[in-house]
């Protein structure tokens, strides 16, 4: 990744670093698409429904979420392989696709967000004229 | 199911990849392998009178898992259910990445646990397995006369 950028120096990375949002899980998705819309679906293990944040702002679709287990007090971790506490991942939706009408479930560590496609783009069968 | 030709996004792979070399090395090697990127994700984690276990799985039935513990190592078993609906011939799979199918996670305990005092509980797709140490290995304070 640095390799992109290899005359940045050192202070003005730093920079970057610290505007960059904080690092945070991808979590891995389905994306399944009928023919009325397309419905995805994340792992958010550890997610509570407060502390989910999902959003969609102009044609992006932002889940972003924390983590939030109930550890007993003064534990120390011996072996993580969820080494963070926040999950992120963004899509850009399609302009067919009705933003207006996203509906979303969260059960048991799954997001379910259903997007549906806008009227317009409903299928319609195009009969072919045989002349 | 007809699946993309480009089925994933190849920046969040890069992500993943980079996301990956950054905890491989920082890992001990183990007898039972990585571990890592395998479902579900496991955190251990212990205090002065008991070792944590959390299991990252979402998606199950609680009741479908099983979880021994045997001779100090605790194993998790179950299966996940693909959520993922039936083709119908209408349907595109743009992204799959989630896991679907049988799992099994093997971890070793210390030896001062207690295989008695084994607790499990399910929340938000979490798994907690949480085990007390024996009395007798548990940190006393000796007064001095």
């Amino acid at each position: 990744m640095n390799a992109m950028t290899p005359t940045a120096p050192a202070a003005s990375r730093e920079e970057a670093a610290s505007v960059r949002q904080e690092a945070a899980l991808l979590p891995p998705v389905d994306v399944v698409e009928d023919a009325t819309g397309i419905t995805l679906y994340a792992d958010l293990p550890g997610v509570p429904r407060d502390k989910l944040d999902l959003r969609v702002e102009g044609d992006q679709l932002n889940i972003e979420a924390e983590l939030a287990l109930a550890m007993p007090q003064g534990m120390t971790p011996s072996h993580a392989e969820v080494s963070r506490a926040r999950y992120r991942r963004a899509f850009t939706l399609s302009k067919e696709l009705d933003a207006d009408k996203v509906s979303a479930e969260l059960s048991q560590g799954v997001l379910r967000v259903r997007i549906p496609k806008a009227e317009h783009a409903q299928p319609r069968k195009i009969s072919v004229q045989v002349r | 199911m007809y699946r993309s030709l480009f089925p994933r996004d190849v920046f969040a792979e890069l992500d993943r990849l980079q996301r990956d070399m950054s905890t491989v090395f920082d890992y001990s090697p183990s007898i039972r392998g990585f571990g890592r990127g395998g479902y579900p994700a496991l955190n251990v984690g212990s205090t002065p009178t008991s070792v944590e276990i959390y299991a990252f799985a979402p998606g199950i039935e609680p009741a479908a898992v099983e979880i021994h513990l045997d001779r100090g190592v605790l194993t998790i078993d179950g299966e996940r259910k693909a959520t993922l609906p039936a083709d119908d011939g209408k349907t595109t799979l743009h992204l799959n990445e989630r896991f679907a199918g049988r799992f099994r996670r093997v971890v070793s305990l210390p030896d001062d646990i207690d295989p008695a005092t084994v607790t499990a509980d399910y929340a938000d797709g979490v798994l907690h397995v949480s085990v007390k140490r024996r009395e007798s290995a548990q940190p006393r304070r000796i007064e001095v006369q």
